[in-house]
């Protein structure tokens, strides 16, 4: 027994020292942490409660029966993030550089599928060179059974991959499924294809950096929702984060207290919109002073910023924003701000968060870039996912809502709770200008006729009543007094309950 | 006394006339362009008349339209405030002529001061000490040496009709003398035009230190103590107090009988300031008379306990001053800070927009605060980027300087960049705090502008253990977290690690009622503060001293400011500290040298030049998309290498717009 337990704590040091001192020094110096210290920043104290330590790969091909390491390349087992509980995996990259092997990838499964039977989130750390290449396709095969797992679990359990180094290939597919992925500035990557590859195949000279960065990929692509400084930085804010989101989806999001009042008047709203209809200004900060604290996590802040999406909380209770961002492109939608904030809008409705969006839309972005991009089918997303949407639902007209982004935008139609208009709301189906230029085009030469009735126009539907008199419009409130208004609303639909009906799946314009 | 007044002002100074009108129970009319639709003044006065358009010349400027204001609303007279129409004589005329009083003085007075060669020669006749100088205009630069021979070099040749620095040179020989006859000539021609140039001996490490005088309609005249102004940027008075730490009681009597003789002479009336250049021996010279209430009288409101604009307004309505020579005092000390919407770290660029936050301290017995905007309003383009005073009183300057700097701390301005660091640099600046000061201070102590680096060192300690109750309290919030897991609930450990400038400095902090106490360095710092989540403002006390901090939180870190310096500070775990060790340190992001059109759109205006330096934040372009006006501004420092694109362009996105080097 004596000799066991000495066995034991041997087998367990030296399943903590992963691929060995040298290699963990070469991660050190590389700026990246080890799977196990990744994991105790991510954490509570002492918290962690490891599975699977003594597993090792069953590989003999290569040499490979020689080369075993106690873990096989990934740390997994589960523990608490302020007292609540989560699943993790930590890919090790001093162990085979992360590979994953058919033994790695069914330590993978065993926790997504506890998870999935306790309700509690998944938090995957992905710092792997890709398959083990001795291995196979039986390294294939695992990927997919985690991937098979990805999919069984989107909408059940949060899923947060968190990318802290190379992550390429068919491993990829894994974050691309789960519900956020958070990337490391410098020190991470993701691509389907590696640099050495795109110039065989099309002579483009690109880095790795360039090519599937956290800076591309939170820029252009929009596959990272956040992207923070270093190791230290990005596990803090992933606990930080998984405050906002339920354990699962049969959890209301957790409640924390706030010293907010919910009856907060801020008046500097009244003064926000400016006079000049065609002047920008930021909806951050109605945003920002809305909700509790002034805390607002923004994500993709850098993608498609003519959208915003993120979460909050009012009241104490988490909810998702959406807001169309004057200040970029006048907060037209358009392919990439559709997709989105489409896919946000179904991750809330998924988890029970309450959808509060703040509208300021001119319309859809004209041009032949959107047409032949599709924006036919892209657009339908966001509309498909409010369509959709039984979670609470409360609107906030600020100023624009035309044409068919007024449908759109979380309108009465597509069954919001609660669709509020400050007085400078113009619900309409276009601007004046252009609406007259349709309606009176006998008279588009007389620019005093033009101007006259332009200005009928504008008395007429650039204005919050014609649709309150429809009762498409709740009420029209004070800016003032808009997280009240919210607050109250939210509170009276906390016990919401309405089902779509039942179906196999619903077939959304992917 | 008039039922009714009108103010012919906006901003500060129409609020602060228009709060004593309201106290003495006369009603109030402001007047207002389009760009004050919403403003400040025009929401405290009883009615408000529209009178043009944004800029002032169409608008604060216009007398027919204000006169016709006074008249359509039935006020009696009009308080013009400083600037704009408060010392033009045809608007003077033009009221009395429409039967409408001016709150100031007659237009005689304001003409023969408002003129420098007659004010001079005005004071010269009433036996006011005037600098040495040749008393008319020079005729060409051989006379001007000549002139300049006679009084002595240094001298300062200097345009008649000037201000502001313009058309001023400095002499030390005949051969400046001469080529700066020339070059002031031009340029006051240019400027004014006007070239009539004076000279006068130039005075080093000059003080600037002017009397107010107040004068009624029955031949009565006192002098209300003096202000000194030395703190000045360019000219323009940064920081003003009273009384002055340099004059002795002899010549604060000397000058102010001076400048009550002064008065009498031009039959002065209403409120009015003698300015006076003061040498390091206190020789005293007369510099100009301002016939008009001065931005900084409020310090001498709190030293003699008097209210200008009341007395201005009594004392227009014909009423006698309630006061003479003997009962004005000096009860205590106060300072003036003018607080200026623009960036201290970008060379003082003017800065516009919204004011996305804006409170100022409270007002109390040591604090008062005049000011022209508020919360969610806007910092418009067309005005003096003067957007609030903050001063406050103590019994003695040290006591005033604390409640200054206290009140600094406090003041939280976000959305627009102000001068709020510059002042608290100054107040904390041991020339300024000994009193060793004069008009040069500021271009000699800060002689490349204002850098984060000339901050005052803060006390470490203080900072650290504010940001460590500050983010206890954070940590215990996230702690009561429904849903946590029965029996294995989170405990917040005490053990952190505070990370300032990448030194770490390890505490603990330990909750207690009404804050946290925080071990640091073997010494225990009581931090108690009601502060609460989101609030900008971390007031309470460490040890029993008041203490008050400004925080931004972004991500993972906390940025504090306070006393005008700022840290960027994290806070960890003692584990995360160790490993922190690991992370690399990263240099500034190198953001490309491209200005790229972000959306497609059509190029309104460009407003840099090739070869021109632009700092981080300048406008360098507006984008028109989408029937929307969009800034681009610069993202740092730099010179614009190349510029693509033409006014009227019409861009895709990812077109490069400019080009740096």
């Amino acid at each position: 027994m004596k000799e066991i337990v000495e066995q034991l704590e041997q087998k367990r040091a030296a399943a903590a020292l992963g691929g060995g001192q040298q290699r963990i020094d070469t991660q050190h110096s590389r700026g990246k942490l080890t799977a196990r210290e990744r994991i105790e920043l991510l954490l509570d104290e002492g918290s962690f409660e490891e599975w699977d330590t003594f597993v090792e790969h069953r590989c003999t091909d290569f040499g490979m029966e020689e080369k075993k390491v106690l873990g096989d390349g990934v740390v997994t087992g589960y523990g608490t993030i302020n007292g609540r509980m989560v699943f993790v995996f930590s890919q090790d990259f001093t162990v085979f550089g992360g590979s994953l092997s058919e033994a790695h990838a069914e330590k993978i499964c065993k926790v997504m599928d506890q998870a999935m039977k306790v309700g509690a989130p998944v938090i995957g750390l992905n710092d792997s060179g890709g398959a083990r290449i001795q291995e196979g396709v039986v390294s294939l095969g695992g990927y997919a059974e985690v991937f098979q797992r990805n999919v069984l679990a989107s909408g059940v359990v949060p899923q947060i991959s968190v990318i802290m180094g190379p992550c390429a290939g068919g491993a990829v597919y894994s974050p691309a499924m789960t519900d956020f992925i958070f990337m490391v500035k410098d020190s991470s990557y993701m691509f389907v294809t590696g640099p050495d590859v795109v110039k065989t195949v099309t002579h483009e000279k690109i880095t790795a950096e360039e090519l599937g960065g956290a800076v591309t990929h939170s820029t252009i692509s929009g596959v990272c929702d956040c992207a923070y400084e270093n190791d230290v930085e990005t596990l803090a804010m992933v606990r930080r984060f998984i405050n906002y989101l339920p354990s699962n989806n049969r959890e209301k999001p957790p409640f924390r207290p706030t010293p907010d009042q919910p009856g907060r008047m801020e008046m500097s709203l009244d003064t926000l919109i400016p006079d000049n209809p065609t002047k920008p200004y930021d909806m951050k900060e109605a945003i920002r002073k809305v909700v509790d604290d002034n805390e607002f996590w923004e994500l993709q802040p850098d993608h498609a910023r003519n959208i915003i999406i993120g979460l909050a909380r009012m009241d104490g209770h988490p909810v998702g924003i959406v807001a169309n961002q004057p200040m970029v492109q006048a907060g037209c939608l358009d392919i990439k701000s559709s997709i989105k904030a489409g896919r946000f809008v179904r991750f809330c409705d998924a988890f029970n968060i309450p959808i509060v969006t703040f509208v300021d839309v001119p319309g859809f972005m004209p041009g032949s870039a959107q047409e032949y991009g599709g924006i036919i089918k892209h657009g339908a997303k966001l509309l498909f996912a409010y369509a959709e949407a039984t979670v609470p639902k409360i609107t906030i007209i600020t100023r624009k809502a035309y044409g068919g982004a007024y449908d759109v935008m979380s309108s009465k139609h597509l069954r919001g709770d609660v669709n509020l208009a400050w007085p400078s709301a113009e619900i309409a189906v276009m601007g004046p200008k252009g609406a007259v230029e349709i309606i009176f085009r006998t008279d588009i030469g007389d620019a005093e006729k033009i101007a006259e009735r332009t200005e009928e126009y504008r008395q007429k539907f650039a204005n919050p009543f014609i649709a309150a008199s429809r009762g498409y419009i709740d009420d029209v409130i004070a800016p003032h007094a808009t997280r009240k208004r919210i607050c109250r609303s939210l509170a009276m639909l906390r016990d919401k309950q309405l089902d779509n009906p039942w179906r196999k799946h619903d077939n959304i314009p992917l | 006394m008039f039922d009714k007044i009108l103010v012919a002002n906006r901003g500060e100074i129409a609020c602060r006339v228009l709060k004593t009108a309201r106290r003495m129970g006369i009603k109030t009319v402001a007047v207002y362009s389009d760009a004050d639709r919403d403003a400040l003044h025009v929401r405290m006065a009883d009615e408000a008349v529209h009178i043009g358009a944004s800029p002032s010349a169409q608008s604060y400027l216009l007398k027919d339209r204000i006169i016709q204001a006074c008249l359509d609303t039935g006020a009696q007279a009009v308080h013009p405030g400083y600037g704009f129409l408060s010392e033009n004589s045809g608007f003077c005329e033009a009221l009395a002529a429409a039967g409408i009083v001016f709150i100031g003085p007659n237009t005689r007075a304001i003409e023969a001061m408002g003129d420098k060669i007659t004010s001079k020669k005005l004071a010269d006749e009433a036996g006011v000490n005037t600098i040495p100088g040749f008393a008319d205009v020079l005729r060409d630069a051989e006379h001007a040496v000549e002139a300049a021979n006679q009084i002595g070099y240094p001298v300062m040749l200097k345009a008649s009709a000037g201000g502001g620095g313009k058309g001023m040179r400095i002499a030390r020989n005949d051969a400046e003398c001469r080529d700066g006859f020339a070059r002031a000539a031009n340029e006051a021609r240019s400027s004014f035009g006007d070239d009539r140039i004076l000279v006068e001996k130039f005075i080093e490490e000059p003080r600037h230190i002017e009397i107010q005088v107040m004068a009624d309609s029955h031949g009565n005249v006192v002098y209300l103590n003096e202000r000194e102004c030395s703190l000045q940027r360019r000219h323009q008075k940064v920081i003003e107090e009273a009384p002055s730490p340099f004059l002795d009681k002899a010549t604060r009597k000397q000058m102010g009988e001076q400048a009550v003789t002064l008065a009498k002479a031009v039959d002065y009336q209403s409120a009015g300031t003698v300015e006076f250049i003061v040498d390091p021996k206190r020789n005293f010279y007369f510099l100009e008379m301002n016939t008009r209430l001065q931005v900084e009288h409020p310090v001498t409101e709190l030293t003699t306990g008097l209210d200008l604009v009341e007395m201005m307004i009594r004392v227009a309505a014909g009423e006698k001053l309630p006061i003479s020579q003997a009962d004005v005092r000096i009860d205590g000390w106060a300072i003036e800070s003018r607080v200026y919407a623009e960036d201290p770290f970008r060379n003082f660029l003017p800065s516009i927009g919204r004011l996305v936050y804006y409170r100022p301290p409270a007002e109390d017995e040591h604090v008062r605060v005049d000011t022209g905007v508020f919360e969610g309003g806007e910092v418009s383009m067309f005005y003096d980027p003067m957007i609030a005073k903050l001063i406050t009183r103590g019994d003695s300057r040290d006591e005033a300087i604390a409640h200054m700097r206290s009140a600094l701390d406090r003041f939280i301005i976000r959305g627009v960049s102000c001068n709020l660091a510059f002042l608290s640099a100054l107040m904390a600046h041991p020339r300024f705090v000994d009193g060793n000061i004069s008009t040069n201070m500021i271009g000699d102590e800060y002689p490349d502008g204002f850098s984060p680096e000339d901050l005052p060192h803060e006390d470490p300690a203080i900072i650290i253990s504010v940001a460590a109750s500050i983010v206890r309290r954070y940590r215990d919030r996230a702690a009561c977290i429904e849903g946590q897991l029965r029996g294995h609930e989170r405990t917040v450990p005490s053990d952190w690690v505070v990370v300032m400038n990448q030194e770490q400095h390890p505490v603990s902090v330990v909750p207690t009622d009404g804050g946290c106490d925080v071990v640091y360095e073997g010494r225990t710092l009581a931090v108690r503060s009601a502060w609460d989540f989101g609030q900008h403002l971390f007031s309470g006390t460490i040890n029993g001293k008041e203490i008050h901090v400004q925080l931004e939180r972004r991500n993972q870190v906390y940025r504090l400011s306070r006393g005008g310096s700022q840290s960027d500070i994290l806070i960890l775990t003692p584990r995360a500290a160790r490993l922190m060790r690991h992370m690399p340190v990263k240099a500034p992001p190198d953001t490309s040298k491209h200005l790229i059109s972000p959306m497609p759109g059509l190029l309104v205006s460009v407003a840099v030049a090739e070869g021109q330096e632009v700092k981080a934040g300048e406008e360098l372009a507006v984008l028109e998309a989408m029937k929307m006006e969009n800034t681009l501004r610069a993202e740092r420092n730099g010179t614009v290498a190349k510029i693509h694109f033409q006014p009227g362009a019409s861009l895709e996105v990812g077109d490069t717009i400019m080009e740096f080097e």
